[in-house]
């Protein structure tokens, strides 16, 4: 096949050599320095080949840096296997087998690789700018496909084609994602290695931890209520639940799964009312590296793969890595542990020696004040509401540093604080008044985008408040921030922190258009992580069933494989279709120089054909007057006058008649030749 | 006349031009072609190879009258196109006709001329008549111009420029005799005498109806698609400036019938394409800047790669700068 042995010309080179830079390029950020210096160079010495002409390297010189730069490779993640070594591996190659185009099939190699690498951008980030980036180096790297098989046309019509090849290919795409049997678990997936969360709560809360988090705009979780959402202030994501503390902070006990049922359940006898009507809603969390799931109080039914904690903290079998989407339907009128073990309330009275007496001498005088009868728990419990109240605390993201007795300083001197403070003071007061109180943390609010509906909760929603054990009423949630800002309940954080402190950049509302391009951003960024990234088995179930599918995988694997095969079975009727075009003349002629080639006489399709029958009959003397008998009689079938199909007239009247006697002429000529050939 | 006579007739004319024109078969037979096709032949060589020589015996076995018009740089439109001259007996003006009202001219050295000049001959090749003092008066029919012209290497030349160069439907070059038909031309008889004694084989309205014969000559639909399928390459191929004009193309069809007319077929074969090829596409395609094996598309250590490469003629031949072979086998049949 002489085709194939020509050599790659400048324009194929600079092709794949733009191919091999879109694929390496976004890559360059998760590799090493020295990989892309690497690559650089030989990029660089690939053109300067190009441009200036000169030899390619030796073989062996090809495999020492092969042998270097896997080595570079060992010595970096100390594998060769996974991931981020995986993909270093194929960088390296390809940089070098661009030192070694010799032929088209060092192209189509070369171009194999980019699609590979490319597809790889996905396993580290999956956010549509990668994908129109993607896009963009798939059209190129097609282009230098064909390049590499036809180098005549320009840059455009180059990319044009390769685009309007992509977009050919669009429908089977959409074919394939749709209905490709979905395995659970995200489309990219690859635990190992995923690097955890940054920012988000913590299992500890000690002072000014909350405010940290704060700071942060990122997104914690969307949630998409079936029905109107509730009131803002009742918007409490329950999530940690910190019931030990140290004389500082405040931290989580029970990571045991205890129920793989809610406890609880809907009081049948209470009448449903506004205040305890379920609200149902679907949760999108956005990975965090940690076990625990937020959800409104309380959870009526438990998402798939999570269980609850004694202290009702809800708990995924697995850390989140990847996000997240789980249908609730929580209701907020249910009273939790009222049976409570006694050591779980004993362990809510808990208190490290020694530490901020002037709290607890305040704590022993409410006890003292109201006794130990019916109902003392919850008059302390108000009597300490009221002296948060009086004591004109004010909420604030820059409080003062703690000291050794951080609740009294809180208390009584500084009076200063955020919310974790506030939560902290008041859960210490209540245990030593001798109250069962802990601390609980997770997020209050949220902002719905107009633009989707979501609501959208970020992390400076962070916010941690208490929740008190009274009997007959079980865990009680009391939010002593309330008391001192009520506006960071019933709206946001900005309007409740003094006009001195700077709130988190996405909270301040003097820019309203970049607030309503966020807003968009937002849902179309919501719209691909539920809809693209999401396409999970739950989805795809929905999305069929909506057509009325029963959506069994051995069902979707029968449609899918019906819909590809109906498209071949279309694309198969064309392409006959195209060849019932050729002239059956032309289609007799290559049976002929088929027949011909496996006896040495290769037809070049530029050859006339008296020029190939005089080269064949050098070549077989034998067949000499066979072989030219053919040719005429193909030459005056296809060029001579009326002979051929195409030539036939239009179908106007007169032409009509004559038609039909050419058309026998015609017929009796192919057979002569088709005779011929056969006799060959 | 009977097909067989008429081709019993071309062969002995073609046989007796061959017989003072030694060894140069293949351009006698494409000057003819260009001259049955109806269109003007330009030949391009070094002086003393037997231009003009050619010339006059096509216009003596043609039966036609020749006139030769020896371009210089003073040379103006009149020389060639003629004068109106104020008779003084009859107190009018009267038109001396120039050298172009003949059926046959050879311009000799043709971009030796001043482009005034030259453009005078060329709009006259091209509308077949003249217009002078408001006046058009036609050219004879048949008209048929041979125009010769050096390389343009030589000092003093104006070279025509392309779209000039597009009018003549074919380009030719005769080049050096080979030894046997050298040795034959100076052992023989003076030429000139040879061409005195030629006997004109046809006359003018013979050639007419066989120039109308070469229109009737079939290209069938497969034909007419490997035109254009060679006028598509052309254009989007890296190697030229730019590619073939759709006057090239119907030049090229031309050419190709009236050389399928001499073969005695009444239609055209792809082998016709090709063999007209090179006459038709070397003066239109001009190869980019630093000619043909350094086309700026190829790079230098690939072009070297091409010549080395035995196997494919079609990327050697641009190497080489062979216009109508890489054409032939870069464009595959229909």
């Amino acid at each position: 096949m002489a085709r194939l042995e020509r050599p790659i010309t400048r324009r194929q080179s600079l092709w794949l050599l733009a191919a091999a830079i879109t694929a390496f390029t976004p890559l360059a950020q998760h590799m090493p320095l020295w990989l892309s210096a690497f690559a650089g160079t030989a990029f660089a010495w690939r053109a300067w080949l190009t441009l200036r002409g000169g030899r390619l390297p030796a073989r062996w010189l090809l495999v020492l840096m092969v042998a270097a730069g896997s080595a570079g490779v060992f010595i970096e993640y100390r594998s060769l296997f996974g991931r981020t070594p995986g993909i270093a591996l194929l960088l390296i190659f390809l940089s070098l087998k661009l030192m070694e185009l010799r032929a088209p099939r060092d192209a189509v190699v070369t171009v194999l690789l980019c699609y590979f690498l490319i597809l790889g951008q996905f396993l580290f980030t999956q956010t549509i700018p990668t994908a129109l980036l993607t896009c963009t180096a798939v059209i190129l790297t097609t282009a230098a496909l064909l390049a590499a098989n036809n180098d005549r046309p320009s840059i455009r019509q180059q990319l044009r084609h390769a685009g309007s090849l992509l977009l050919q290919a669009l429908p089977l795409m959409l074919l394939l994602f749709l209905l490709f049997p979905r395995i659970t678990g995200p489309l990219w997936g690859m635990p190992e290695d995923r690097r955890s969360a940054v920012s988000g709560l913590t299992d500890t809360m000690a002072p000014g931890s909350i405010a940290q988090v704060s700071q942060s705009d990122a997104v914690a979780f969307r949630v998409a209520f079936k029905s109107a959402p509730p009131a803002q202030a009742s918007l409490y994501w329950r999530g940690l639940v910190m019931p030990d503390f140290d004389g500082r902070a405040w931290r989580v006990r029970e990571t045991r799964e205890a129920y793989t049922k809610p406890p609880y359940s809907q009081q049948p006898s209470e009448q449903p009312s506004p205040e305890n009507k379920p609200v149902d809603y679907e949760l999108t969390l956005e990975p965090h590296g940690k076990r625990w799931l937020f959800a409104l109080e309380s959870p009526l039914i438990l998402p798939a793969e999570s269980a609850l904690t004694r202290d009702y903290q809800l708990l995924a079998h697995q850390p989140i890595r990847t996000r997240q989407r789980y249908a609730l339907s929580s209701s907020p009128a249910i009273k939790k542990g009222l049976a409570d073990p006694v050591d779980v309330l004993r362990a809510s009275l808990a208190l490290p020696a020694n530490s901020n007496p002037r709290t607890r001498a305040l704590a022993a005088g409410w006890r003292k004040q109201h006794g130990t009868g019916n109902g003392a728990d919850a008059a302390i419990v108000k009597t300490a509401e009221d002296f948060f109240n009086r004591q004109l605390l004010s909420y604030t993201l820059n409080p003062p540093l703690a000291g050794q007795h951080s609740v009294d300083e809180f208390l009584f001197d500084s009076k200063r604080g955020f919310c974790e403070h506030f939560a902290s003071a008041f859960a210490f007061a209540l245990r030593a008044a001798g109250v069962p109180a802990r601390v609980v943390a997770g997020y209050q609010g949220g902002e719905v985008n107009p633009v989707d509906g979501y609501l959208v909760v970020r992390q400076y929603d962070a916010h941690a408040w208490t929740e008190v054990w009274l009997a007959k009423q079980g865990w009680v949630r009391i939010d002593p921030t309330a008391i001192a800002a009520p506006r960071r309940i019933d709206s946001n954080l900005a309007s409740a922190i003094p006009a001195t402190d700077t709130p988190p950049f996405l909270m301040r509302e003097q820019m309203p258009w970049l607030k309503a391009l966020r807003y968009r951003l937002d849902a179309v960024n919501n719209g691909w992580n539920q809809w693209v990234l999401g396409y999970d088995p739950q989805r795809q179930r929905d999305f069929l069933q909506r057509f009325g599918l029963d959506p069994d995988w051995r069902n979707m694997t029968a449609l899918l494989a019906t819909l590809c095969g109906l498209a071949l079975l279309i694309l198969t009727f064309w392409v006959l279709r195209q060849r019932e075009k050729m002239d059956p003349a032309h289609r007799a002629w290559r049976r002929f120089t088929r027949k011909l080639a496996k006896r040495g006489v290769v037809w070049q399709a530029w050859e006339g054909p008296d020029t190939f029958a005089a080269r064949a009959t050098q070549k077989l003397p034998g067949q000499a007057e066979k072989i030219h008998a053919i040719a005429r009689c193909y030459a005056n079938l296809r060029y001579a006058r009326h002979a051929s199909y195409a030539d036939t007239p239009p179908n106007d009247g007169i032409a009509q008649s004559h038609g039909v006697a050419h058309r026998k002429t015609l017929a009796n000529g192919l057979t002569r030749l088709n005779q011929l050939i056969n006799e060959l | 006349m009977q097909p067989r006579d008429q081709q019993a007739l071309l062969s002995a004319l073609l046989a007796d031009i061959n017989r003072i024109i030694l060894g140069k078969t293949e351009p006698v037979r494409m000057a003819l072609a260009c001259l049955l096709a109806g269109g003007h032949l330009l030949i391009e060589d070094l002086p003393g190879v037997g231009k003009t020589t050619l010339a006059h015996v096509l216009a003596r076995v043609l039966g036609m009258d020749m006139q030769r018009i020896q371009f210089t740089s003073d040379m103006l439109p009149a020389d060639i196109i003629g004068v109106s001259v104020f008779d003084r007996a009859s107190g009018t003006f009267h038109f001396h006709p120039g050298p172009i009202f003949t059926p046959m001219i050879l311009a000799d050295e043709l971009n030796r001329a001043t482009p005034k000049a030259q453009s005078a001959l060329l709009e006259a090749m091209e509308d077949r008549q003249v217009t002078i003092e408001g006046q058009t008066r036609a050219l004879p029919a048949p008209f048929f111009v041979i125009a010769t012209q050096n390389p343009a290497f030589q000092i003093g030349t104006f070279p025509l420029p392309e779209s000039q160069l597009d009018r003549f439907l074919l380009k030719i070059e005769l080049g050096y005799p080979d030894a046997a038909a050298e040795r034959e031309l100076l052992a023989g008889t003076d030429r000139r005498q040879m061409v005195a004694a030629l006997v004109p084989h046809l006359s003018p309205d013979q050639l007419i109806q066989l120039q109308q014969q070469v229109r009737a000559v079939h290209a069938s639909a497969a034909l007419i698609e490997y035109i254009q399928a060679i006028l598509a390459y052309t254009r989007t191929a890296p190697f030229w400036v730019a590619g073939l004009s759709p006057r090239a193309g119907l030049a090229l069809l031309a050419v190709a019938r009236a050389w399928a007319l001499l073969a005695g077929r009444d239609h055209v074969l792809p082998e016709d394409v090709q063999a007209v090829l090179p006459g038709v596409v070397a003066h239109r395609l001009r190869w980019h800047d630093g000619g043909p094996g350094n086309t700026g598309k190829v790079g230098a250590g690939e072009a070297t790669a091409l010549q080395g490469d035995r196997t494919n003629n079609a990327l050697r031949a641009v190497a080489n700068g062979e216009t109508a072979a890489h054409l032939i086998e870069a464009v595959p049949l229909p």
